[in-house]
């Protein structure tokens, strides 16, 4: 079986003694073309793995900022085909930065389970964060996406204790997301030493790379959480950088895109700059 | 949990659903807690001085039983079915709310938090949870449309004098299905000390089992009473569905019995407008706010606004067990459009002396197209859900005159 490119790209990294860079943006957001132009710039600018949005009516998990950045990208006509199709044109520019799609499982579950995965596959998706799928429901999304060789990203939070961490990697693969705040997206500011405690434990009872987001904001705080975490996930304050360069029509200025690329190349130095043990091999 | 182990009563399973429907689609911040939930409301289930408590209060401050009351001059207009009013309405706060919030903010306590957060739509399951949360020193927090906010005033400043923080929720369609999505945003940021309390039965496993648990005095009392009155058991019932809580609290206790049932979802300006909050008759199942069940939705799975007259019932979703039960073709859902419920409000407060909330108007239009069509021996009994105060404004305005 082909090594996946998310187990490509921890491999590698953790050859260079790096912590990976993961963004987070929302496909579609301000408007197609310049979100499909981010994306195929951002593994130049600095980003390891994509994230990639999929926006929803009713994001639950998400503050104000991602909220709004959905509504957005569904103002602009943003479907589940045309978040496919973006990955596909996408993946002829790049064969190697995994790109993972975050959203809630509705549209995915309308789409189709077996559909959508199929489809994704066929378009270059390499893994899915699910925020509305807990281990609970892993028959939903988990199993089959496991089946057909689609990452399943899980989570884990502040509120996971040694017990509940058993039940949630059962069927992780990928990665293991640790959210740092229990909270919604880009609201809190995460306790750094909380954090570290909690990825502790995790890799006491997995071998799987742990990636730390929802609240790292600047180069200085994804560099702090790169000191000890596989992978840091800045969303909320590149989304933020979207908002800011938008007019009231939601029409991008002529910057927007080198003021989140320029972002991200920031983003990118605080992360080598962590202090990390090379790896074993 | 199937039917052919011949009752209609079983559900949920263990995976908290009634067939495919229900479950827990939430975050993963919030398991731990789901989990923590259902595990004291097992725990409370089996304990009487939990079952002590939850009746005393029912009874000496929400005011139960409330009375199943003959509609007898309704009954005569219509010349058909023999009408009983289940007059939830004479509750404590006005409403079958109430009902389920005892229950919970006791759930609450036996948990050690001291914070609730609710959604509200009507006001009216905001006003009864602020109600409970004076009652037990509870700080409380209700999320609630900003365009809700407006065509309910009464019910925002009665939150108010309870104590409670009324925060008005501005994104999405600002009614029901925003305030719920706040919640669940407040919820996973304060996992430590706060309870939320869902208004309806629907949410992810536990809260459609325990809601209609605690809603289910309703049918219970029913079933006393009319056996009291007429000695046997009615032929048919009738109640509006937003969620569904005092739709399935009548029903529940009734489910295996030969009753024909019928649940009353708002239909707007009509089905093929678009503008409805007709779940069952114009959406399809999907995963929203922590369950499976019919949703008003876009090909692309976004889910739609909703729309209805009566803020209580729009909402683009329905309880899971509802789901199950139009499935498996138990319950008939009815849709009753704006027009149809405004009438019945108006031949209600006339007939009956009684002022309807918008909510249960809907039911009593279908009773009014029913009972009709039905024998004199036919016994119907209908859920009074709450009364009409709130929504006085509303209906002088959709009726042009100005108050
Ligand atoms: C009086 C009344 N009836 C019915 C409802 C609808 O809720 P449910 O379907 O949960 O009974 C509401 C909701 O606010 C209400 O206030």
């Amino acid at each position: 079986m082909a090594v996946s490119r998310i187990d490509q790209k921890f491999a590698q990294l953790k050859k260079q003694g790096c912590c990976a860079l993961v963004t987070f943006t929302t496909a579609g957001d301000p408007d197609y073309d310049t979100a499909l132009n981010i994306l195929k710039a951002l593994p130049a600018a600095g980003a390891d793995i994509i994230e990639l949005g999929m926006p929803f009516s009713d994001p639950m998990a998400d503050g104000p900022a991602i909220q709004a950045s959905s509504i957005r990208a569904l103002k602009g006509g943003m479907t589940s085909r045309k978040i496919l199709q973006m990955v596909a044109e996408f993946r002829q520019t790049d064969a190697k930065t995994p790109i993972i799609l975050m959203g809630y499982y509705n549209p995915i579950y309308i789409y189709g389970v077996d559909k959508f995965l199929e489809d994704a596959l066929k378009a270059g998706v390499d893994g899915l964060i699910i925020v509305d799928l807990p281990p609970e429901e892993d028959n939903e999304l988990a199993i089959p996406a496991k089946a057909a060789r689609m990452g399943c990203i899980h989570l884990a939070t502040p509120t996971t204790d040694s017990a509940r961490l058993t039940t949630i990697l059962k069927n992780a693969s990928g990665f293991l997301y640790y959210v740092s705040i229990a909270g919604i997206t880009g609201t809190q500011e995460p306790d750094i030493d909380a954090v570290k405690k909690a990825i502790d434990m995790i890799r006491g009872q997995t071998d799987l790379p742990i990636a730390v987001g929802f609240g790292i904001k600047t180069p200085e705080n994804a560099r702090a959480f790169a000191d000890f975490s596989d992978a840091v996930v800045v969303g909320s304050a590149i989304v933020n950088i979207i908002t800011d360069n938008i007019d009231q029509e939601g029409l991008a200025n002529p910057a927007l895109e080198a003021r989140v690329l320029d972002f991200v190349k920031m983003l990118k130095a605080g992360v080598h700059k962590a202090k990390r043990s090379k790896g074993e091999e | 949990m199937s039917p052919d182990k011949n009752t209609y009563r079983a559900g949920p399973d263990n995976e908290g659903r009634f067939g495919k429907f229900g479950g827990r689609f939430v975050a993963e911040t919030l398991m731990p807690l789901i989990l923590d939930l259902e595990e004291a409301y097992r725990a409370s289930k089996n304990d009487p001085d939990f079952k002590a408590e939850f009746d005393d209060l029912l009874a000496e401050f929400v005011g139960r039983p409330s009375p199943l009351y003959y509609a007898e001059r309704l009954t005569e207009y219509l010349g058909g079915a023999k009408i009983y009013f289940k007059r939830e309405e004479l509750n404590h706060t006005g409403a079958h709310k109430i009902n389920n919030c005892i229950g919970q903010i006791l759930l609450a306590r036996r948990m050690g938090k001291s914070r609730i957060i609710a959604e509200t739509g009507a006001g009216q399951h905001g006003v009864a949870t602020a109600t409970v949360c004076a009652r037990f020193g509870m700080k409380c927090v209700i999320y609630m449309g900003a365009k809700d906010i407006e065509r309910q005033k009464p019910n925002v400043f009665r939150m108010k004098l309870l104590g409670a923080d009324v925060i008005p929720v501005t994104c999405g369609s600002q009614s029901l299905k925003d305030a719920m999505n706040e919640a669940m945003r407040d919820w996973v940021a304060n996992v430590t000390d706060t309870f939320y309390i869902i208004g309806t039965a629907a949410g992810p496993h536990p809260y459609p089992e325990l809601v209609r648990d605690f809603q289910s005095v309703i049918g219970v009392e029913s079933r006393e009473q009319i056996l009291a009155k007429e000695g046997r058991l009615p032929d048919s019932l009738v109640a509006c569905v937003g969620g569904g809580s005092n739709a399935i609290g009548l029903f529940h206790p009734f489910l295996d019995d030969d009753i024909d049932m019928y649940g009353i979802e708002a239909a707007g300006h009509g089905l093929n407008t678009g503008k409805h909050a007709a779940s069952l008759a114009g959406g399809k199942p999907g995963v929203l706010h922590g369950n499976r069940t019919y949703l008003l939705m876009d090909d692309d799975g976004q889910i739609e606004e909703a729309h209805s007259i009566s803020a209580g019932l729009d909402y683009p979703g329905i309880g899971p067990e509802h789901s199950w039960l139009h499935e498996m073709k138990r319950v008939k859902y009815v849709p009753i459009t704006d027009q149809e419920a405004l009438e019945a409000f108006q031949v209600c407060s006339q007939y009956e002396g009684i002022i309807p909330a918008l909510e249960s108007a809907h039911a009593i239009a279908y009773v009014l197209k029913l009972a009709p069509t039905l024998p004199k021996d036919h016994l119907m009994v209908m859920n009074l859900s709450g009364r009409g105060d709130k929504d006085i404004f509303t209906v002088a305005k959709a009726l042009g005159t100005k108050i």
